[in-house]
C-alpha cells in the first residue's frame, strides 16, 4: 500500500520568542515492511541552524534553532511511504512467554542486548506488581508469547475507554490505570508496562494510522492523527506490533515513524523557548492512499 | 568486611598513654578502630604531636581556640543548606577544630589505590559511552548500563576530549575495625566537598597555627592549581583564551556556599543555566554588553538536568542545546555528561573483575562488600541475610526503601524481600559499614566519634592526582552507621604530614610572565546586575527605615498626655506609605495608648513577618549578599551577615525596651554605613557597582520624596520641631545649622532636601546620579517598554525648574504649589524608572517548553 502523508504543526505564541530550539522526529522509518521514497521537512520561519542525525534508537532526528524574534512556528512534512503487510505467523508458533522472559534474566546473552534495553523501566513507564497481576490474566502459564500479547491487546481495548478528554501528555500511567480511560499513547504505555512487569521487552512505536471515512461519506483532509502502539520482541522473528487502541495487529494501515522506550524518546516535536508566554498548537495529519 | 586485600595499618607501635586531662573521657581498647588510640591503650605515634600541642593549652586557652574556630566559620559564612527546613537556608557549617591526622606512609598506599580506581572508573565510562565491549565480552552485566536512568542515551557516542570522562572524582572512605580502608561510595558526577575541605583547612590552620606548622602539613593549593590547569586545558579554543564558568543549580542547592566559594577561589564566574545560551552550537554567557563565548563548563548541575532539550525536558536548571554544543566539540563539560553512570553502588560488585580485565591489575582499594540482586547467587545470599545487610536501589529510582541507618525489623525485611523478588535488578545489598572513630570535642574533653573521609582526585596530563587531605565527616551520634551532612553531622580538616618541607603557593601567582592587563570587567551577567540593584535598594530601605524609626522612638514621649504626637506625623505617614506601619493613620487609638504605640514601632523593627520591617530588609540583604558572594569582598559579606545576626540574637526575641531598640538601630545604621563605605571605596566602578548604586539612589529618592510629601501635607509642617525631625531623619541637621544658623523654615528645609544638588541626601542629587549612571550603561533595548533614561531626564528638568521660595509666600497653599506637584511627579516616575531598568537589563525572559504534540 502506498501513502502520501502530510503532517502539519503550527505553534502560535502570545509573546515574541527571542530564541527557540527544537527537536523533531518526523521522518518515517525504514523497516522490513516499510520503505520511504521521499521525505521533506519544511520549517518556517527559516531556522538559523538545522541538523539531521540519528538518535540512539536509530530514529531520524532534526535539530533546529531559530535565533531571530518570531511569533509563530510552522513545521510541515511530506512523506511518501510504501507499506507491505508483515507475514503474520500463527500465534501458537511462538515460544511460551516464560521462556522469552528467561532470556532476559542475568546472565543475558550479548545476542539479545538490543531488545534487553526495553525490559527496564523508562521515565514514563514503570513496572508494578498490580500491572504484572493484570498481565498474568492474559499470559497464562506456558501460553505462547504472541497469543498472550493478542489477549493483552484485546483486554486493554475492552477494559479501557478511549477518551481524549481524560488525559494529557503529562498524565502518569498510574492515573490512566485508575481512571481506565485514555488515548492511544496511554494504552501503548499501559501495554508496555504490563509486558515489562512480566520481564518481557516492549517498545513504544509512534506513527500514523490511515482512517477510513464512514461508508458513503467523502474523505476529509487533515482529520487523521498521530498514532501510537507497542511492539513486543519475539525471538527468531524480531519486533511485532500490537495496537491496543484498535485491538489489532498493525498490517498495511499503520505507518511507523519512530521507536523508543516510551513517548519521551519519540516525541514528534519538542522545543524550548525563551519568551513566548502562552502558546497554542494546531496539528493536522493527512494520510492519503496513492 | 569479607574481602581480603592487603593494606598496611599504621600505628603498630603505640606511644605511652598521654596523661592529659583532655583525654579523661577517651576510652582505650574500643570495639572498632580508633584513629588516635591504639588497641593497647596508647596514642598512635602520628598523633603524638597533636596531643602534646593540645595538652599544652590551659582550659581557658582551649576555649579561646574553639571560639576562634567558631567565629572564623561564622565570618566566612561557611554554610550548608538543609532541604525542607525553612530556616535551613544557610545553616552554619559544623567544624570540629581537631583535625584527622593520617600517617604519610599510610596515605601513599591510599593514594595508589585511589588513582587506580579513578583510572578504572574512567575507562569503564569511556567503554559504556563508546563501543560497549565490556558488555559484549560479558565482563559487565548489560543491566548496569541499560537499566540505569543515569545512562544518558543522547550522550552515547559523543566524543569526549582524551576520553577523559572524570576530570574530578571523589570517593567516600571508611575504615573497618581491622584498620583497613574501604570505599563506601564513588562520586563521579558532581564530586562535592572539596571546597568545604579547603574552607576547613583555612579555619583549622588559623585555629591551631602552631600545631599546623609543627606537623609540616601538606598544602591543598597545589591540588586546586592542577584543577585549574585541567579545566583550562579542556578548552576547545586552547588554554590561552579559555573561559571557564562554574554552573550552579542556584542558591537553594545544599552546597551553594561551596560553589560560590570555589568559583571565587578558582577565579571562575558562577553562573546559572539561565545566564547561558546556545547559539550556533556554541555556548554563550549573557552579559549586559552582549554575548561572550564560554569554552568550559565546570558543572554542579546533575547530568540529566543539564539540557532540557535533549535530556530531562522538565529541567529549568540547564542550558537548552548544550548536548548538541558538546557534540559539536564547541564546549567541554566537566565532568562529562553522563558520568554519573558509574557511581551506582551496583558497579562495586563488578569492579574487582573489571580491574583485572581492563588494567590487568588487582583492585588495590576494596569497595564495601556489594551484591547485585540481578545475579541469582547474589540474590539468594541477600535474601538469606537481610538482617545483616543494607539494601539500596541499584539504579537511581523512585522506590522508597526503609531508612538505611536503622536495622530492618521482620516486617521491613519481608517488604524488602518482596520488592527484590519482583524486580531483582533494581537492588543491591551492602555490608553495614562500621566507621572508625577519631577524637572530637565534647565540651572540654576529647571523645571518640565515628568518622568517614571523602577524598578528591583531579585528572592531570600526568595522570590522576590526589588532594593531600580531604573532608572528614563526623557522625552526629555514637552509632556510627551513617554519616550525612544533611542529617546534621560535623566535619574536620584532614592533615597529611609531609616527610619533606612543604612549599607555599597561592593560585594567584599562576603565570607571572604572561599577564594580559584588563581594565573593564563589563561582563556582568544580567541576573547578577539584578541582584546588585536590589542589594542597593534594600540597603537603602533598611537605612531609611532605621532612621525613621530611630527618630520616631526618640521623639515619642509617653509622658505627653496629649498623645497626639503631631511632631511625628510626617515620619509615621512615610512609614505607613512605605509599608512598615500599615494603617497607622486609621488607628487613632494607637496614638493615645503609649504602650500599644511603642509595640507597633518595635514590630516595625523586629517582626520578620511584617512586610518592610527592618528585620525583613536585613534578611533580604543577607540573601542577596549570598547571591552575589562570588562578586563581593568577604568584608561586605561579613558586614551584611552581622547586620542580620543582630536581629537573630536571643535578646532580640525577649521583651524589648525602647532603649534596647535604640541601641540596635544605632548599630544597624553603623553597619549600613560600613557597607556603603565598602561599596564606595572598594568596588571598582564597573557595572556591579553601578547597579548597586542605582538601586540605592532610586530607593533613597523614594523615601525622600515620600517624607517631603508627607511633610507638606502635615498640619504642623511649619512647626520648627517637625522640620527638625525631618532634618534629623535625612541626616541634614548639621548642614542646615551651619548654613542658616536659625530655626528651620519650610522653604529652607525643602531647598536643602529637595533641590540642593550638593547635598548627597537631596532628591536632586539622587536623580542626577541616576542620570549619570544611565549615560554609562549599554543602550536600552528598542523593543523594551519604557525608557528609563528619558524618564530620568524629565525628572531632572522638572526639579531644575522648581524653586523652594514659592513656599515662602504667606498666601500660598503648599499642597497646590509647583513644588508639591514636582514631588508628586517624581514619586510617580521612580517606579517607572525601576521597571525600565528591570525590563532593559535584567530581562531573564522565562524559558518555556512547547507542548509536545500528543498522540491520539
Amino acid at each position: 500500500m502506498n501513502y502520501e502523508v502530510t503532517h502539519r504543526t503550527l505553534y502560535e505564541y502570545a509573546a515574541p520568542v527571542s530564541v527557540s530550539q527544537h527537536v523533531a522526529r518526523l521522518a518515517p522509518r525504514v523497516t522490513a515492511t516499510q520503505s520511504c521514497s521521499a521525505f521533506t521537512l519544511e520549517i518556517s520561519p527559516e531556522p538559523t541552524l538545522r541538523q539531521t542525525r540519528r538518535d540512539y534508537f536509530g530514529n531520524e532526528l532534526c535539530l533546529f534553532s531559530l535565533q531571530e524574534v518570531h511569533r509563530s512556528l510552522e513545521i510541515i512534512t511530506h512523506s511518501q511511504v510504501a507499506v507491505t503487510a508483515p507475514s503474520l505467523r500463527p500465534a501458537e508458533s511462538a515460544p511460551p512467554w516464560e521462556e522469552v522472559a528467561e532470556l532476559f534474566r542475568d546472565p543475558v546473552s550479548p545476542a539479545v542486548v538490543g531488545p534487553y534495553q526495553f525490559v527496564f523501566d523508562s521515565p514514563q513507564v514503570r513496572a508494578a506488581e498490580d500491572l504484572a497481576a493484570y498481565a498474568r490474566e492474559s499470559f497464562t502459564p506456558r501460553l505462547s508469547l504472541l497469543a498472550g500479547a493478542q489477549e493483552l491487546t484485546r483486554r486493554i481495548f475492552t477494559d479501557f475507554k478511549y477518551d481524549p478528554k481524560a488525559t494529557t501528555v503529562a498524565t502518569p500511567l498510574e492515573e490512566v490505570w485508575e481512571k481506565r480511560r485514555g488515548v492511544c499513547q496511554d494504552f501503548a504505555h499501559l501495554g508496555i508496562a504490563c509486558l515489562r512487569s512480566l520481564g518481557l521487552p516492549a517498545q513504544y512505536v509512534s506513527g500514523y494510522l490511515r482512517t477510513r471515512p464512514p461508508e458513503g461519506k467523502p474523505r476529509l483532509v487533515g482529520v487523521d492523527a498521530s498514532h501510537a502502539w507497542f511492539a513486543i520482541f519475539c525471538p527468531g522473528v524480531g519486533w511485532m506490533d500490537f495496537d491496543p487502541t484498535n485491538n489489532c495487529q498493525p498490517c498495511e494501515e499503520h505507518i511507523t515513524v519512530a521507536y523508543g522506550r516510551d513517548f519521551g524518546d519519540v516525541s514528534p516535536v519538542a522545543g524550548i523557548l525563551t519568551g513566548g508566554g502562552r502558546h497554542e498548537v494546531k496539528v493536522s495529519v493527512d494520510v492519503v492512499e496513492v | 568486611m569479607s574481602q581480603s586485600q592487603s593494606q598496611t595499618t599504621p600505628g603498630a607501635a603505640a606511644a605511652k598513654p598521654a596523661a592529659s586531662p583532655l583525654l579523661a573521657g577517651y576510652p582505650s581498647g574500643n570495639a572498632g578502630y580508633d584513629e588516635f588510640m591504639a588497641d593497647a591503650g596508647g596514642v598512635r605515634p602520628h598523633y603524638a604531636k597533636l596531643v602534646a600541642a593540645l595538652g599544652s593549652y590551659s582550659p581557658a586557652e582551649l576555649k579561646r581556640r574553639r571560639d576562634i574556630c567558631e567565629r572564623l566559620v561564622h565570618e566566612q559564612g561557611i554554610a550548608y543548606n538543609v532541604y525542607g527546613d525553612p530556616r535551613g537556608m544557610d545553616r552554619p557549617w559544623q567544624l570540629d577544630s581537631v583535625p584527622l591526622v593520617i600517617a604519610p606512609e599510610e596515605w601513599s598506599v591510599l593514594e595508589a589505590g585511589l588513582i587506580q580506581r579513578a583510572k578504572l572508573l574512567n575507562r569503564i565510562l569511556a567503554d559504556c559511552y563508546g563501543k560497549q565491549e565490556l558488555i559484549y565480552s560479558r565482563w559487565l552485566s548489560p543491566a548496569m548500563v541499560f537499566g540505569q536512568p543515569d545512562f544518558l542515551r543522547p550522550c552515547h557516542g559523543v566524543r569526549v576530549p582524551g576520553d577523559r570522562y572524570l576530570n574530578f572524582y571523589a570517593a567516600d572512605l571508611a575504615r573497618s575495625p581491622d584498620g583497613r580502608w574501604w570505599v563506601v561510595s564513588d562520586r563521579t558526577q558532581i564530586p562535592t566537598g572539596a571546597g568545604y575541605a579547603l574552607a576547613n583547612r583555612l579555619v583549622t590552620s588559623r585555629t591551631l597555627p602552631e600545631a599546623f606548622r609543627d606537623h609540616n602539613v601538606r598544602r591543598l593549593a597545589g591540588f586546586f592549581r592542577e584543577l585549574q590547569n585541567t579545566l583550562t586545558g579542556l578548552s576547545p579554543r586552547g588554554a590561552d583564551v579559555a573561559r571557564v564558568v562554574l554552573l550552579t543549580p542556584g542558591p537553594h542547592n545544599e552546597t551553594y556556599f561551596e560553589q560560590a566559594y570555589l568559583a571565587r577561589y578558582l577565579g571562575y564566574m558562577l553562573v546559572e543555566g539561565q545566564d547561558l545560551t546556545v547559539r550556533d552550537n556554541q555556548v554563550w554567557l549573557k552579559t549586559l554588553n552582549g554575548l561572550e563565548r564560554v569554552d568550559v563548563i565546570f558543572r554542579r548541575v546533575d547530568d540529566d538536568f543539564c539540557d532540557p532539550l535533549e535530556l530531562r525536558n522538565d529541567s529549568m536548571l540547564g542550558v537548552p542545546g548544550l548536548v548538541e554544543a558538546v557534540r559539536a566539540g564547541n564546549v567541554v563539560v566537566a565532568n562529562a555528561l553522563g558520568s554519573g553512570l558509574v557511581q551506582s553502588p551496583a558497579f562495586m560488585a563488578f569492579l574487582p573483575g573489571l580491574c583485572d580485565h581492563i588494567l590487568g591489575e588487582k583492585l588495590l582499594l576494596p569497595s564495601v562488600a556489594t551484591w547485585w540482586c540481578g545475579q541469582k547467587e547474589a540474590r539468594d545470599y541477600v535474601l538469606e541475610h537481610l538482617d545483616e545487610l543494607v539494601v539500596k536501589p541499584a539504579f537511581r529510582s523512585h522506590l522508597k526503601l526503609p531508612d538505611p541507618s536503622q536495622p530492618l525489623d521482620a516486617a521491613g525485611q519481608e517488604e524488602v524481600a518482596r520488592h527484590i523478588r519482583f524486580d531483582p535488578d533494581l537492588f543491591v545489598a551492602q555490608e553495614r559499614v562500621e566507621f572508625a572513630t577519631a577524637p572530637a570535642w565534647e565540651k572540654d574533653i576529647l571523645v571518640p566519634k565515628p568518622i568517614g573521609l571523602r577524598v578528591f582526585l583531579v585528572a592531570t596530563p600526568q595522570g590522576y592526582q590526589v588532594m593531600p587531605g580531604g573532608l572528614t565527616r563526623v557522625s552526629p551520634d555514637g552509632g556510627g552507621r551513617f554519616i550525612s551532612m544533611q542529617r546534621g553531622g560535623s566535619s574536620k580538616d584532614t592533615w597529611i604530614p609531609s616527610l619533606t618541607p612543604v612549599t607555599e603557593l597561592t593560585l594567584l601567582q599562576a603565570d607571572r610572565h604572561n599577564v594580559e592587563l584588563r581594565r573593564t570587567g563589563n561582563n556582568l551577567p544580567s541576573r547578577l546586575a539584578d541582584n546588585f540593584f536590589w542589594l542597593g535598594r534594600y540597603s537603602e530601605r533598611a537605612d531609611a527605615t532605621a532612621r525613621l524609626l530611630r527618630s520616631s522612638l526618640r521623639l515619642f514621649n509617653p509622658e505627653r498626655s496629649s498623645g497626639a504626637q503631631p511632631l511625628l506625623a510626617p515620619l509615621l505617614q512615610t512609614l505607613e506609605t512605605q509599608g512598615q506601619l500599615p494603617g497607622i493613620s486609621e488607628k487613632p487609638e494607637l496614638r493615645q495608648n503609649a504602650e500599644a504605640f511603642e509595640a507597633e514601632l518595635l514590630a516595625a523593627i523586629f517582626d520578620l513577618e511584617r512586610p518592610g520591617s527592618l528585620r525583613q530588609s536585613a534578611d533580604h540583604l543577607q540573601r542577596l549578599a549570598m547571591l552575589v558572594r562570588d562578586r563581593t569582598s568577604n568584608d561586605m559579606w561579613r558586614v551584611l551577615s552581622q547586620l542580620n545576626d543582630r536581629f537573630a540574637t536571643p535578646t532580640a526575641s525577649l521583651v524589648m525596651l525602647t532603649g534596647d531598640a535604640m541601641g540596635i538601630l544605632n548599630e544597624t545604621l553603623i553597619g549600613l554605613a560600613a557597607f556603603h563605605g565598602l561599596a564606595r571605596e572598594n568596588m571598582t566602578r564597573a557595572q556591579a557597582w553601578r547597579f548597586l548604586d542605582m538601586g540605592l539612589r532610586l530607593e533613597r529618592a523614594v523615601y525622600l520624596c515620600t517624607l517631603l510629601n508627607a511633610t507638606l501635607h502635615s498640619p504642623e509642617a511649619e512647626n520648627p520641631s517637625v522640620l527638625e525631625a525631618v532634618l534629623e531623619v535625612v541626616d541634614c541637621s548639621i548642614t542646615f545649622r551651619s548654613r542658616y544658623n536659625l530655626v528651620a523654615t519650610v522653604p529652607a528645609v525643602f531647598d536643602l532636601v529637595l533641590l540642593d544638588d550638593k547635598n548627597p541626601r537631596s532628591v536632586l542629587f539622587q536623580i542626577k546620579q541616576l542620570a549619570k549612571h544611565f549615560e554609562k550603561l549599554p543602550e536600552e533595548r528598542e523593543d523594551a517598554p519604557g525608557a528609563g533614561k528619558q524618564v530620568v531626564g524629565q525628572c531632572l528638568a522638572r526639579l531644575n525648574q522648581t524653586d523652594a521660595r514659592e513656599l515662602a509666600s504667606p498666601s500660598v497653599k503648599w499642597t497646590e504649589t509647583n513644588l508639591s506637584a514636582t514631588i508628586t511627579a517624581t514619586l510617580q516616575a521612580l517606579p517607572q524608572i525601576s521597571d525600565a531598568i528591570a525590563a532593559n537589563y535584567f530581562a531573564h525572559a522565562a524559558i518555556s517548553r512547547t507542548g509536545r504534540g500528543s498522540e491520539s
